[in-house]
């Protein structure tokens, strides 16, 4: 197995996609492995530290600026809009 | 008091699709559900694509406009959600390509150059545990700086690929339908985001002292 094929099948590895015949012999050679071992293990710790990572939440003003451009341009394209509760 | 089973009211929660379809006939109660369900979704991927909180309102609000206009054109093929990011998407690679002072030109134009093949993807070379649990890694203010400045460093055509796919939990399948690229494409691309950004991240967060060497080896 070369490096490239290596790398190629590290993708469906670390995504638990069905176990093609070169990521079966992905996964033997994983077994005796060290450093694959550890760079299959960076790399689902990567994604889950993007995962959890900042949360970037909607500013409260910004919600409301969008609302009412929306709004307005519904009006403009549909008509009037139901009354805001 | 019991309430009897014919009196019980079942509260049913309309589906993406069918908040797009009465949207798209006219109801602007469904649209604004729409909006309040996704607006966060938009956000954060235009934040994590253009880089800062103006430019990610801006797409943001680009991004339900187009939505608006387009309600008709909705088809099937793909989720509303896929709908919706692909959109977001094209509207924030928009406004990098305007800072670049470039043409905007579709996503998938590089599409066959030497970086989309497995060829020469970059070797793994710092090789090492991590000296903590990515959870508590993230509670960090200089990890969370770190993360975001490793994003943003890296290629604009990966860092998509890896927000749809690895961040928002999109599928390959639907990744590739909301960029209007190949699956094939989108996991190369993926694959070089995923090694960039492991490369970087662990040469600032492994413990050095279990560092080890690849043999290219792989026979065994």
């Amino acid at each position: 197995m070369t490096c490239e094929e290596m790398l190629a099948a590290l993708n469906d590895y670390v995504d638990g996609e069905q176990l093609s015949a070169t990521c079966e012999k992905f996964a033997q050679h994983l077994a005796g492995c060290n450093p694959c071992q550890v760079v299959v293990d960076n790399i689902r710790q990567t994604i889950n530290l993007y995962q959890n990572g900042e949360p970037y939440p909607v500013p409260a003003e910004f919600q409301q600026q969008l609302k009412e451009c929306l709004r307005q341009r519904w009006e403009a394209k549909f008509g009037p809009t139901p009354p805001q509760k | 008091m019991e309430i009897a089973a014919s009196q019980k009211f079942e509260i049913v929660e309309r589906s993406d699709e069918q908040l797009q379809q009465q949207a798209a006939s006219g109801d602007f109660v469904a649209f604004q559900e729409l909006i309040s369900r996704f607006q966060s979704r938009v956000f954060r991927v235009a934040r994590r694509i253009v880089g800062n909180q103006h430019d990610a309102e801006d797409v943001t609000q680009l991004t339900f406009l187009s939505v608006m206009d387009h309600l008709d054109d909705f088809r099937k093929e793909s989720g509303v959600a896929t709908w919706i990011l692909r959109i977001a998407t094209n509207h924030a690679l928009k406004v990098l390509r305007k800072r670049r002072g470039l043409p905007t030109v579709s996503l998938d134009a590089p599409v066959g150059d030497a970086e989309d093949s497995y060829a020469t993807l970059p070797h793994p070379e710092f090789i090492a545990q991590w000296r903590d649990e990515p959870s508590r890694l993230a509670q960090q203010r200089e990890v969370r700086q770190l993360i975001e400045t490793a994003l943003e460093e890296l290629p604009e055509k990966y860092r998509v690929v890896f927000v749809l796919r690895d961040v928002e939990g999109l599928s390959v399948k639907e990744t590739a339908e909301a960029l209007g690229l190949s699956e094939s494409n989108v996991k190369v691309r993926l694959l070089r985001a995923r090694l960039d950004l492991r490369e970087r991240l662990t040469r600032a967060l492994g413990d050095e002292a279990t560092r080890m060497f690849p043999s290219h080896d792989h026979d065994g």
